[in-house]
């Protein structure tokens, strides 16, 4: 029997030596690959061990910092956001279960001090050493006293929308706000399940019919191609036949005989149809593309939160330019044609930028835990959307649809407001998608901005005018 | 008395295996219990924020029950082998450490199994010493296997889909475990018996050799026994074992490779069949053969996070208590890594040398089972310790190979070290059933 124990015997020494060859496969071999593995979750814990920097607004409000904790017998750091929602989708989150969003995850190379080469390397020798690494601390320009009057504003009223402010000479985004919001202390379940989506950004993610404030793209394209002038006089009447359908003005008006300028300052559609087929479709697109439509704006922000503006067909796709689409209904901001909130304050500050159109710019500085400042972003130009002139005369006009047109509910005592207000019928009665576009001061602008009323019954001069108004209160007030 | 006549025994040895048996187990032992105390310092070096227990209390403990153990070696089984003892000390407190590492509240339930484990063996050895007095007592060892297995398949509870629990006054008891010995006490005694004629072929088909079928009966019906476990518990880790366990001892009593053969074939077949019915098997076979397809799912979360653990331990492991193991939550990463994952800990602080190490004294304890069998000159005995060494090193080599992947993953546990009252227990019989044989066959080789 003896002689038989000892093969039983081989065979069990040939199993556990194919264990020790297994476990070396896993621990040598295969230990490369394995941890750059998305899926593993010791990837995401070894990065709390670094000191995320902070993210701070312009007027000193810290929207998301990193708090000491521990993780199983070691030091870490855990993502707090003293401000809760207050910017959310803008900051977004850095979070062991969901990831990263906003900010958060287009800034986390300088977060996570993991920038340059040199730095990398610095990186690498404080690890080895078991020493801290810190990440760079980042100031936005955001203003939070007025991000928070925004969000006030829409949260009171209960919609969902979202309110833009930009800083039309240099692109600095002073407000971003996007209601409903959620907490990013509280994890993402909630928010993951609620069906108004919290977590989308409306200002960056939202698609909405720009109704009555593409006008002022119609009016651009319409001056720089010389279709029209302000004095070009038009018929007005109630409606007219736009490709088989009638197509009018709000509350089915007659105006009579009047100014284009008038037609601008009065939104009247019948007279906006006419100057988009005088204009034509190429010049029109032209201008669009000079505004940025047709693609997504290029700023510091995850592309994939970012979307593209432009004319969609049923299933959500932007429509190549060949297909066919009725001129006069897009020139009224109509056919298909659906904007983000961000790419209409883009229109808004181009048009206060006289007619240069510059990138949207979120960060202040970046500073090194030293103090130093390791980068203070330029301004970076993406070309003309208009002429210097066309410009002139559309600031000249914006202001006056706040001084005696439909966006009269954006006055601000002291402040030259201009802008342009727009209802965007979503088919169903009392149901409507309420803008306001603008910039103030008009004749040197600081602020362009654009205000967007998801669903609501009222008007872009009812609604969305007034939280714009409120808004810029709270920026003018701010001590710069 | 005794331990003067053990000295002159092995007198023909040189250097320290010169030495008597039990002094010998005495100095591993110290030896095991100074790796101990380190492993526990170094957990509590490493942890000093979290913890506020004292595990020097701990490792007394563990010490004062081994050496208690030793004592009672010395008076009851002096001529019996000197490593196993040492062995199991070094496994399990590697274990307990670990444990300790994960929660210092289950290293308080594993220590107190670990002085029940402790008292088992004691309480074996004394009533065992003389081992035939077991072999009659077969019928009733093999019924109470087959009443243990019928009441985990009828009072069971699933953990994790498989039925390998019941629940007695507020305990989870996996009766496997010591119906695995019971099943190897009735085999040795039964194979013994009848293995002249089980070796015998009764006639030739087909030029092979077929055994009278009223032999061959019981055989069939282990077969038929292991499938229906692997149904019933959902659990194939369990009918693996116990099958396996089965094959090697037949082989070791007739020498027939047909026998082994015929049943790896018959159990391929009928597990094959089984998938079919235990889906929680199925879902095991899946993250077996492919668990990267989805790995936050039921599948494959469990076996793709310990792969990770285990790859971040590296050559040498972070060291004890210095791993990443538990989440921000303090759970374990891996799921229930304290039971079935533990070895995962282990390669994670003690890296691939760590592991090495580990499966050495498996190796090593399996190869004392087998010397003891070969030294022992009884059938029974013979068998009953190639059994016992077979459970032990073969249920590491499932539990560890399936973690690895090199099987389907099971819910076994590691010997000695995995977290739970009956594993613990149960290892701890065997080890002082394997040191009664040999006691036996040292003392008549004398």
């Amino acid at each position: 029997m003896n002689a038989r124990i000892s093969h039983v015997f081989l065979a069990v020494c040939g199993a556990l030596v194919a264990l020790i060859v297994m476990t070396s496969y896993w621990q040598v071999v295969a230990r490369g690959s394995l941890e750059a593995r998305r899926a593993n979750v010791r990837l995401v814990y070894r990065d709390l061990e670094i000191a995320r920097g902070s993210i701070t607004s312009s007027d000193g409000v810290v929207l998301a910092q990193s708090v000491p904790g521990r993780l199983d017998g070691r030091s870490v750091f855990v993502r707090r956001y003293p401000q809760d929602g207050l910017a959310a989708q803008l900051v977004g989150y850095s979070s062991l279960v969901a990831g990263r969003a906003g900010l958060e995850r287009s800034l986390d190379p300088e977060l996570t001090g993991s920038t340059s080469d040199l730095a990398g390397i610095g990186t690498a020798f404080d690890r080895l050493r078991g020493d801290t690494v810190h990440g760079d601390d980042v100031v936005l320009r955001l203003v939070a006293s007025a991000q928070r009057v925004a969000m006030e504003r829409l949260t009171a009223l209960g919609v969902r929308g979202s309110v833009i402010v930009l800083d039309p000479s240099t692109g600095g985004l002073l407000v971003m706000a996007s209601t409903p919001t959620f907490n990013p202390n509280d994890g993402l379940d909630a928010a993951l399940s609620n069906p108004e989506s919290p977590l989308l950004n409306r200002a960056t993610q939202g698609l909405y019919p720009p109704g009555s404030t593409f006008k002022v793209v119609t009016a651009a394209s319409a001056l720089d191609a010389g279709a029209v002038t302000p004095d070009t006089s038009f018929p007005g009447p109630d409606c007219i036949d736009s490709g088989g359908e009638r197509l009018c003005n709000y509350k089915s008006r007659a105006y009579g005989p009047h100014t284009f300028a008038y037609a601008l300052v009065h939104s009247i559609n019948t007279t906006f149809a006419d100057v988009g087929a005088k204009t034509g479709r190429d010049a029109l697109e032209a201008t669009m593309r000079g505004f940025g439509f047709f693609r997504r704006i290029p700023f510091d922000y995850p592309p994939d939160q970012t979307l593209p503006s432009g004319i969609f067909d049923r299933n959500g796709n932007l429509l190549p330019a060949t297909a066919p689409i009725d001129v006069p209904r897009l020139a009224i901001g109509q056919e298909r044609l659906l904007a983000t909130p961000l790419q209409m304050a883009q229109v808004a500050a181009a048009v206060a930028n006289g007619g240069q159109l510059v990138q949207p710019e979120p960060v202040l500085e970046v500073r090194a835990p030293d103090g130093s400042v390791a980068r203070r972003p330029t301004t970076v130009y993406l070309g003309r959307a208009m002429t210097t002139e066309t410009a002139a005369t559309l600031r000249a006009l914006m202001r006056q649809v706040v001084d005696e047109g439909t966006g009269a509910a954006a006055a601000v005592q002291g402040l030259d407001v201009a802008g342009k207000t727009g209802t965007a019928e979503t088919g169903r009665a009392g149901h409507n998608d309420a803008w306001f576009i603008g910039f103030a001061p008009s004749n040197a602008p600081r602020f362009a901005f654009a205000v967007l009323v998801e669903d609501v019954a009222g008007t872009g001069g009812d609604v969305a005018a007034p939280i714009a108004a409120e808004v810029l209160r709270a920026l003018t007030s701010q001590p710069t | 008395m005794a331990a003067a006549a053990a000295g002159q025994r092995v007198s023909e040895s040189r250097g320290l295996l010169a030495l008597p048996a039990r002094n010998r187990e005495l100095g591993l032992i110290v030896l095991a219990l100074a790796i101990t105390t380190a492993g526990f310092a170094a957990v509590q070096l490493a942890r000093a924020q979290e913890f506020a227990s004292d595990p020097l209390i701990a490792a007394g403990l563990f010490a004062a029950a081994y050496l208690s153990a030793h004592i009672v070696m010395r008076a009851a089984l002096p001529d019996a082998d000197a490593y196993v003892l040492p062995i199991t000390a070094v496994l399990t407190a590697i274990g307990l450490i670990e444990i300790y590492r994960i929660s210092p509240q289950l290293a308080r339930d594993q220590g107190v199994w670990i002085l029940v484990g402790l008292a088992l063996f004691i309480a074996v050895v004394v009533a065992f010493r003389n081992i035939r007095r077991l072999e009659e007592l077969r019928y009733t060892c093999g019924a109470l296997a087959v009443v243990l297995l019928l009441l985990t398949i009828g009072l069971g509870t699933e953990v994790n889909g498989a039925r390998l629990w019941i629940r007695v006054a507020g305990l989870q008891i996996q009766p496997g475990e010591f119906a695995k010995i019971l099943l190897v006490v009735f085999l040795a005694a039964y194979l013994r018996e009848r293995r002249e004629v089980l070796a015998a072929p009764v006639r030739q088909v087909l030029g092979i050799g077929i055994p009278a079928l009223r032999h061959a009966l019981p055989l069939l019906i282990l077969s038929g026994l292991a499938l229906v476990l692997l149904v019933a518990m959902n659990d194939l880790g369990t009918s693996l074992l116990f099958y396996v366990i089965a094959l090697a001892m037949i082989y070791v009593a007739t020498g027939r490779l047909l026998y082994v053969g015929a049943g790896l074939g018959l159990f391929a077949l009928g597990a094959a069949a089984a998938l079919q019915v235990a889906p929680q098997v199925q879902g095991r076979i899946d993250g077996w053969l492919n668990p990267w397809v989805d790995e936050q799912a039921q599948c494959c979360y469990q076996i793709t996070q310990s792969i990770y653990t285990i790859a971040d331990g590296g050559v040498l492991g972070a060291g004890f208590g210095r791993g990443l193991i538990l989440n921000s939550s303090g759970d374990t990463i891996i799921p229930f890594a304290q039971t079935d994952f533990i070895f995962s800990v282990i390669a994670n602080e003690l890296g691939l040398v760590g592991v090495t190490a580990v499966i050495l004294l498996y190796l090593l304890l399996a190869w004392r089972g087998f010397r003891i069998a070969t030294t022992a000159d009884d059938g029974f005995s013979k068998l009953l310790a190639a059994g016992l060494a077979t459970a032990v090193a073969f249920q590491a080599f499932v539990i560890v190979g399936g973690i690895l992947r090199l099987l389907p993953l099971t819910g076994l546990t590691l010997p000695f070290v995995s977290y739970g009252g009956s594993s613990v227990t149960a290892n701890f019989a065997i080890a002082a059933l394997l040191l009664c044989v040999s006691q036996r066959a040292n003392r008549e080789r004398a």
